[in-house]
């Protein structure tokens, strides 16, 4: 049991190393100068020196490497070049934001996106299937970014009800702890609903899609046979084994929650680690972005390890030998 | 849906079909539909954010309004429909070359090269895809030829496995081992015997690719990563209406619905694909 586990972590902590080095040589190809960047258009080629060798770029590509892996897997970061503040504090203040926003959407999107489906494939077939079918196609559809600015023109601009900024007011600290947390909440309400409904149809298809698969199976003829209610049959028989392979897509789906999370963070403004890399590529700041980097990679492994305990307690067939 | 049933009876199918082709269509026919080019802008005070459906001060008819600039909304989206269309091919076509390769590699050659080339492909499929994007797009100087670049470099692992397992599976059905057996040789197996065979999965591929290239495309763009402005894209457009959310929605609106449109088109067709191959 515990030996499979310890292959999948090393085997994900293989995968953020290749995301680093990765974009550590990338950084190194790219055209561009962080050191002309940092110290203005009007500095001299003297000073654009200086601040190269200060920032350690005038050594050779490896020695780089090497020096920053070695202080990078101690948990040195380095300072950001644009702010000049520790790239692990940067970060630390990023992640939970992101692991938040990530996880109560996946959570709001399986819940309803299962419920879709199942409704879908117990009416499989006929007019409300295909409507519904209409429905998912259509959300899973939607580009991110461009529903959450639709959702902000109805609820922030038109009806006034939520904000659509930051994941906090600009009072909050003086607020009661019942009123902050309800602060907290209506700042979430927006981007959680984005990323939830974009996730809500791509699971409803493919919980449709595996339920219909089951359709005819010899258990559940039994199930039935014995006196089950078809709706005992359907969430108990049914649903169950449609989840495994559910469970998958939710281990392979997260590089893609992940991605859309750096458009809604944008758009939001939500303090996560995707708005972070997006404003530290856009400064070509190395430092904050070789660490977002490794941040997002350790994020989606951490999850994909996590889908996979999850198959292995839906599944118990899964429980031994081939969890490796 | 019957198994033998033509793919022209499949409802999806058929609206999938008219969704594209109605998109490409406009993407040809730009110059035809529009009154011209996408960049032209009169006066700039007297055509700025107009309604759409309105006619201005010179005659000219805004079918979905103008931009803050005075741009006509429509020629915009039609012109913009081109970027898209263009963008969303070409990608899928390189990561089509390049999964397949990789795929047909991993399958037909055996030993070291094949592991390396199977573990390439999974850490590929766990980089998060908009992060590589994100940094390809910003570290080197933003093209149209970038993007397609970008997009068919990150897009290709789900196409190499696909392929692989495919490969490997009808390697070992008779007709291939026959054919080996009659001295093919495995280039003459791999294009003789098993590409057409992967045909129909590939084109499922291929279409559901198509639609998330374009929403990626866009997304770039979106981000001032993509296609620049003043040449349109949809990505840049929603972009742009984000400022006038409140005067003039129809800015974003437009090219979002189309965005939209064209997706579901791809997955429709797609779907329709799909279960014509594995039949419930």
């Amino acid at each position: 049991m515990l030996r499979p586990l310890l292959l999948r972590a090393a085997a994900g902590l293989a995968v953020v190393w290749g995301v680093v080095t990765l974009v550590f040589l990338l950084l190194h190809v790219a055209p561009g100068d962080p050191a002309a960047l940092l110290v203005g258009s009007a500095a001299t080629p003297a000073q654009i020196l200086e601040q190269r060798r200060a920032l350690g770029l005038d050594r050779p590509l490896p020695a780089q490497y090497a020096a920053w892996l070695g202080r990078f897997a101690r948990g040195d970061w380095g300072t950001s070049i644009a702010s000049g503040r520790p790239v692990r504090a940067v970060l630390g203040r990023a992640w939970p934001a992101t692991a938040r926003l990530v996880l109560l959407s996946l959570l709001l999107s399986y819940a309803l996106g299962i419920g879709l489906g199942v409704v879908q494939a117990s009416t499989g077939g006929t007019r409300l299937d295909t409507a519904l079918s209409t429905v998912s196609v259509t959300l899973f559809a939607l580009p991110g970014y461009w529903l959450g600015l639709m959702l902000v023109m109805l609820f922030t601009y038109k009806l006034r009800l939520l904000p659509a900024f930051g994941a906090a007011g600009l009072d909050a600290e003086f607020l009661p702890a019942g009123a902050r947390a309800l602060d907290a909440l209506r700042h979430l309400a927006l981007p959680v609903a984005t990323l939830a409904i974009i996730g809500l149809g791509g699971v409803a298809r493919f919980v449709r899609g595996a339920m219909l698969d089951l359709r005819g199976s010899l258990f559940l003829v039994t199930a039935e046979a014995k006196g089950l209610t078809p709706g005992r049959v359907l969430v108990h028989h049914a649903l169950r084994n449609a989840l495994i392979p559910v469970l998958t897509l939710l281990g392979l789906s997260l590089p893609a929650v992940f991605s859309g999370a750096v458009f809604v963070e944008t758009i939001f403004a939500w303090p996560g680690v995707g708005r972070v890399l997006v404003e530290a590529v856009q400064a070509r700041d190395y430092p904050v972005v070789l660490a977002a980097a490794a941040v997002s990679a350790a994020l989606v492994v951490a999850g994909n390890l996590l889908a996979e305990l999850l198959t292995g307690w839906a599944d118990p067939r899964l429980r031994t030998s081939h969890a490796a | 849906m019957r198994r033998d049933s033509p793919l022209g009876r499949d409802g999806r199918a058929r609206l999938g079909a008219a969704l594209l082709a109605g998109v490409v269509l406009v993407a040809v026919l730009a110059p035809l539909l529009t009154t011209g080019d996408p960049a032209a802008q009169h006066d700039v005070v007297a055509t700025r954010l107009l309604t759409p459906f309105t006619t201005d001060r010179f005659g000219a008819f805004h079918l979905l309004g103008t931009d803050r600039l005075g741009r006509d909304v429509w020629t915009r989206l039609a012109y913009g429909a081109r970027v898209s269309l263009a963008v969303g091919t070409l990608a899928v076509v390189l990561s089509l070359t390049i999964g397949v390769s990789v795929g047909a590699a991993a399958a037909l050659l055996r030993g070291w090269l094949s592991t390396a080339l199977l573990a390439l492909t999974d850490f590929a499929l766990a980089v998060p895809r908009v992060v590589l994007l994100l940094l390809l797009a910003a570290l080197w100087a933003p093209s149209v030829m970038l993007v397609v670049l970008v997009l068919g470099a990150t897009g290709w692992m789900t196409v190499a496995r696909l392929v692989y397992a495919e490969s490997r599976s009808l390697s070992a059905r008779p007709f291939a081992e026959s054919a080996l057996a009659l001295g093919a040789g495995r280039a003459r197996l791999l294009v003789r015997h098993l590409l057409p065979n992967l045909l129909t999965p590939l084109v499922v591929a291929a279409a559901l690719g198509v639609g998330n290239a374009i929403l990626l495309e866009a997304g770039l763009s979106f981000l001032g990563l993509g296609v620049q402005p003043p040449a349109p894209s949809w990505g840049n457009m929603i972009a742009a209406g984000r400022d006038a959310l409140m005067d003039a929605p129809w800015i974003a609106g437009a090219p979002g619905v189309a965005l939209v449109l064209v997706v579901v088109g791809c997955t429709l067709l797609g779907d329709a694909l799909q279960d014509r191959l594995s039949p419930p």
